[in-house]
């Protein structure tokens, strides 16, 4: 009885993900082994190197994995509000005895190791979210749900804010679109990212220049639609509440954000150079990319990364390593990956029955794709420099046990895909 | 829900949108671009050049004029040095705390990853000192390198100096040199660089990203070796150099000794010299500085770029034309009542001699005979055709090698000017004739020559009538090859049979009671020669000797100039007859008949007195002033003294020596 159980459960988790799973985290250890490259020093499967405890993280995590296998798909559920709850304690805890490393306030020290909560928040906030759009289904159209939705996701966000840790902040982002596919109007979206472009053509194009184009839409439109009143007064408002926004915007950057994210934005969208400061590493893993050309420079042959000048490669810019050594090939393989990861999970999460299932899913996806997206894209200089890792592939224990325990969660209900939970 | 559900395309094709932005921004800066490979190889890669020796100059015995002297720099890398005993090094390199202090705080300035030259230059007892201590030092090590070294001090002009390439000579060569890299400037280390300096080696080297070096890059496959210096063997004799030297100490003048059957040089001197291991190691700057700031010019290369009249020096080539032309014979005599009329215009000679024949005139410098067969020269064809037949003459004045440079291999020949018609035409009109110009025949006025053209001149008659290039480079590298042109003879259209009576002439200048350097006779060997005073507008006459010995196969020609030295026989002819009694014999015997020593001669003091303001010179024949006025080289400026006056200042006649004029 027990065999057979047993078998039946294996058979329905998704194997395919779990071989991407750990295709990804071989590459980040092939990779974080080359970053930190020593010849003088043999590799030690141990805590002293960087790369011996890549290792020890990996067969942890995929220990961790398949314990979670073996829980029941209903505890996740149930424990939803528990965990979140944790992870908001912790959140707290670390800013009273925190640790500071690099700015941030984001790490409480364990022995030898260093909890990063704002790693855990993430699923945190991703079972709660699934929880109360699954328990109360409600229409997020209504305003209350929204603000609960929103609610949810801003506590552990506010809570990192205050580390400051900008780019954990900033994943937090990527539950909107969990939520637009539960039915938050679309246009929501788009005033949201309006909002943004707004922000960065603001940095861009001089205040009164952005006003007056600004005012002769709006008369524009207002043009158009003449015969109809309520439309003119909607256009009217739009077109005062951007104008006030441009205001907002220029006061929060130049007084609320720190001078180094200031720096970092200015960068990377081209209005400064600064190859010491902020835009040294930028630019340095832009030459170690650049510099694999189509095929790479071979494993442990790249200049960049040998002779250690790119800051952080094993951690946030990892990415440079495999654009150095294995070049055009070895990046795209890693796109193409994560891509399949991503698009599959989406499918998986459409075909589940629960909506707590699904609302889980699309948080994990999105949740992933905003970290390789905004890591590659820092790599490579579209993004600004916003540390967060690569998943699966960047060197941490806090991130990789983080992401390994959200996907495990997720393949354990889809593994019971056709309960109720 | 239906149209819920269509949202999850949206996402995914979000998805897919960006990942195909990610691997098209991957795309451009993989594939299209090649910009960042090469900012990854300037960021690791280096290039290291590994200095060759440099060739080392001999003599032509082989004696070595120039080698390489080790030296030894202290290097110190900061990020390495542990605490120690900073006093006991400052004791060993001699530096005061403060100083230590000073140069610590540079290098960290510097670099704290990266070697920096700590002190320069030690000496090899403090390297030794140094080495034995070295272990206390962490951070420090010594680090070998190569500077010249004159083991006989001598020929400091003729060797040149080697200093550090500036950004003119960097563009120049294109990119051999780089800053901080050394170049020949001057003289013999200039004109023979690129055989002297060898090849520089590369080792492209990989660096980390604190400048730590990695090792090579591609196991060495792009590295090369470096190729040492060829060495070169001068055809200077370092004996007569020396002795040059020092019989010009405080005088100012040149010495020039050519072999006449090859045309090597064997003695180069310009006096004031200095002494090239000035120019090398600790304190070259200061050295360098106060070389140039003084005032009797010892950087200034007399021997190819100071300008001379010839003056009566001139008259041995004179009479060879005439010969040729066969406008006298040998036993033509001109009558010298101790002046020579010139139309309506009275030039004197110095003594009163009746007839006098072409051997006589020679040995006493006789200006009558000389402005005789000049006259009878230029009016072989008529008053009329003067200026035609000025060109005919002056053109076989050139095939001498005079107003033109010689092409020594040797940078800075300067030429000067030898007047043709045209250019007399410019100066006096066109109404000039052969009296206009008659001060030419006693090798004033219109005429100019370097010391070595007067050298060359006497390897023309001691060869009896050609020369080779004069060069001073005997062999270069192992195979000790020569440019070929430097093997080629150069005839001076004068047939071999009327040297003889010429070179009678310059014997008794030299052997004989009615000689003008009678005092120089060289025991055992017959030199023949003339002596030269040259008029000095700037003051004391400047004293002219050029001569060849023995007679029969000629071994030395010379050309010896003694700025403000007075008579040729006063200080050119003794010290030109002491130098080749060295050269031929290997001895001296140390006396001449006058009862002159070497001695005397060597402590004269013959330096100008200089003004504060040295006026403009007007009469260009004192290389002193005549540094100073380098613009105006092409056209000598006009002698403020014309005909009419420069008998005036004839000096009166004395009987151990004949003055031109």
């Amino acid at each position: 009885m027990q065999q057979q159980q047993s078998n039946r459960f294996f058979f329905k988790v998704d194997w395919i993900t779990i071989l991407i799973y750990m295709a990804l985290c071989t590459i980040g250890w092939v990779n974080i082994h080359s970053a930190v490259y020593n010849p003088d020093k043999a590799f030690s499967f141990s805590f002293t190197a960087v790369d011996g405890k890549q290792l020890i993280f990996i067969i942890s995590g995929l220990i961790l994995g398949f314990v979670i296998l073996l829980l029941e798909s209903k505890f996740f559920s149930i424990f939803a509000p528990i965990v979140y709850g944790i992870t908001i304690l912790l959140l707290i805890t670390v800013l009273v005895v925190g640790r500071n490393v690099g700015g941030n306030q984001a790490w409480i020290p364990i022995g030898t190791f260093r909890l990063q909560p704002s790693e855990f928040a993430k699923f945190g906030t991703a079972l709660l979210l699934a929880r109360y759009i699954n328990t109360f289904n409600p229409k997020l159209t209504s305003f209350k749900s929204i603000v609960v939705c929103v609610a949810i996701i801003a506590l552990p966000m506010g809570l990192i804010m205050l580390q400051p840790d900008a780019g954990s902040t900033l994943v937090f982002l990527s539950f909107m679109f969990p939520l637009y596919r539960e039915g938050l109007p679309g246009y929501l979206l788009v005033i949201f990212w309006v909002m943004v472009l707004l922000f960065i053509l603001n940095l861009y194009i001089s205040q009164v220049t952005l006003i007056i184009s600004i005012l002769v839409i709006g008369i524009a439109f207002i043009f158009l639609y003449r015969k109809k009143i309520q439309k003119i007064i909607l256009i009217a408002i739009i077109t005062v509440a951007s104008i006030g926004y441009l205001f907002v915007a220029k006061f929060v950057f130049e007084n609320v954000l720190q001078p180094h994210q200031r720096t970092r934005i200015e960068v990377n969208l081209g209005l400064k150079t600064d190859n010491r400061g902020a835009g040294y590493n930028v630019r340095q893993s832009k030459i170690a990319i650049g510099a694999g050309q189509v095929t790479g420079r071979g494993y442990l042959q790249g200049t960049q990364t040998k002779y250690g000048y790119v800051p952080e490669q094993s951690t946030d810019f990892i990415f440079s390593t495999v654009g150095e050594e294995w070049g055009f090939v070895g990046c795209t393989t890693v796109i193409i990956l994560y891509a399949f990861l991503l698009l599959r999970i989406i499918n998986m999460a459409e075909r589940q029955r629960s909506t707590f299932s699904r609302v889980y899913g699309y948080s994990l996806a999105c949740i992933i794709f905003f970290h390789v997206f905004i890591n590659i894209g820092m790599a490579t200089g579209i993004m600004p420099v916003i540390g967060i890792p690569l998943p699966f592939i960047s060197y941490g224990g806090s991130s990789l046990w983080s992401f390994t325990v959200l996907l495990f969660i997720f393949l354990k209900l889809d593994s019971n895909r056709m309960g109720f939970i | 829900m239906d149209q819920l559900f269509n949202r999850k395309y949206i996402i995914q094709g979000l998805f897919i949108l960006l990942s195909l932005i990610l691997i098209g921004k991957l795309f451009y800066m993989q594939v299209l671009s090649d910009k960042y490979f090469l900012s990854a190889n300037s960021n690791a890669l280096r290039k290291i050049s590994i200095y060759p020796a440099r060739g080392v100059i001999y003599d032509r015995n082989n004696k070595v004029l120039a080698q390489n002297q080790p030296t030894y720099d202290l290097m110190v890398t900061p990020n390495q040095v542990k605490p120690f005993d900073t006093l006991s090094l400052c004791n060993i390199i001699g530096i005061t705390m403060e100083e230590f202090r000073e140069k610590f705080h540079k290098a960290v300035v510097h670099s704290r990853n990266q070697a920096f030259i700590f002190q320069k230059l030690l000496s090899v007892e403090t390297y030794a000192t140094l080495q034995e201590k070295m272990f206390n030092y962490k951070g420090f090590y010594v680090q070998k390198r190569t500077i010249r070294y004159y083991p006989d001090s001598i020929a400091g002009q003729f060797l040149g100096y080697i200093r550090e390439v500036n950004n003119n000579e960097i563009e120049k060569y294109q990119g051999y040199y780089k800053l901080g890299d050394y170049i020949g400037r001057t003289g013999l280390e200039k004109q023979y660089e690129t055989d002297l300096r060898g090849k520089k080696g590369i080792i492209n080297m990989l660096y980390n990203v604190h400048n730590v070096p990695q090792g090579s890059y591609a196991d060495g496959k792009f590295d090369s070796l470096a190729v040492a210096g060829s060495q070169i063997i001068t055809t200077i004799d370092s004996r007569i150099q020396k002795l040059g030297e020092e019989l010009l100490a405080n005088k100012v003048g040149s010495v020039v000794a050519i072999e006449p059957s090859t045309g090597e040089i064997l003695a180069f001197v310009s006096s004031p010299g200095y002494d090239p291991n000035k120019m090398v190691g600790k304190g070259t700057n200061d050295s360098y500085k106060s070389l140039f700031a003084n005032r009797y010019k010892p950087f200034f290369n007399r021997p190819l770029r100071g300008r001379y009249s010839p003056g009566s020096a001139f008259k041995p080539l004179d009479a060879l034309i005439a010969l040729q032309e066969g406008a006298i014979d040998p036993n033509t005599t001109f009558n010298c009542p101790g002046y020579y009329w010139a139309g309506n215009r009275k030039f004197k000679c110095e003594h009163i001699d009746g007839d006098i024949s072409l051997r006589r005139g020679i040995a006493r410098s006789c200006n009558t005979y000389f402005y005789s067969i000049f006259a009878k020269m230029m009016t072989k064809n008529g008053l009329k055709k003067q200026h035609a037949t000025y060109d005919e003459w002056q053109n076989k004045v050139r095939k001498f090698g005079i107003g033109d440079t010689l092409g020594i291999d040797f940078p800075g020949e300067s030429s000067y000017k030898l007047f043709t018609a045209e250019d007399n035409t410019k100066r006096h009109g066109k109404y000039w004739g052969y009296t206009t110009i008659l001060s030419v025949a006693i090798g004033q006025g219109e005429i100019s020559t370097t010391p070595l053209q007067m050298a060359n001149i006497m390897a023309i008659i001691a060869n009896r009538g050609y020369y080779i290039k004069p060069h001073v480079v005997k062999g270069i590298g192992n195979d000790k090859h020569i440019d070929p042109k430097y093997k080629e003879k150069h005839y001076a259209g004068i047939d071999a049979r009327h040297f003889e009576p010429v070179i009678d002439g310059m014997q008794d200048a030299v052997n004989s009671s009615i000689g003008t350097a009678k005092e120089s006779q060289i025991p055992n060997i017959l030199m023949c020669g003339k002596t030269g005073t040259v008029q000095n507008n700037q003051g004391k006459n400047h004293s002219v000797f050029i001569g060849f010995a023995p007679r029969e196969n000629p071994k030395i020609a010379i050309a010896v100039i003694i700025e403000n030295g007075g008579y040729g026989g006063a200080y050119a002819a003794p010290i030109a007859s002491f130098i080749t009694e060295k050269y031929l014999t290997d001895t001296l015997m140390g006396r001449r008949i006058n009862g002159a020593t070497i001695d005397q001669y060597k402590a004269a003091n013959l330096l100008p007195q200089l003004k504060e303001n040295i006026a403009k010179p007007k009469l260009k024949t004192d290389s002193l002033n005549q540094a100073t006025d380098t613009t105006k080289r092409e056209l000598p400026i006009k002698p403020k003294i014309n005909q009419h006056t420069f008998n005036k200042t004839a000096v009166e006649p004395k009987a151990n020596a004949t003055a031109t004029k």
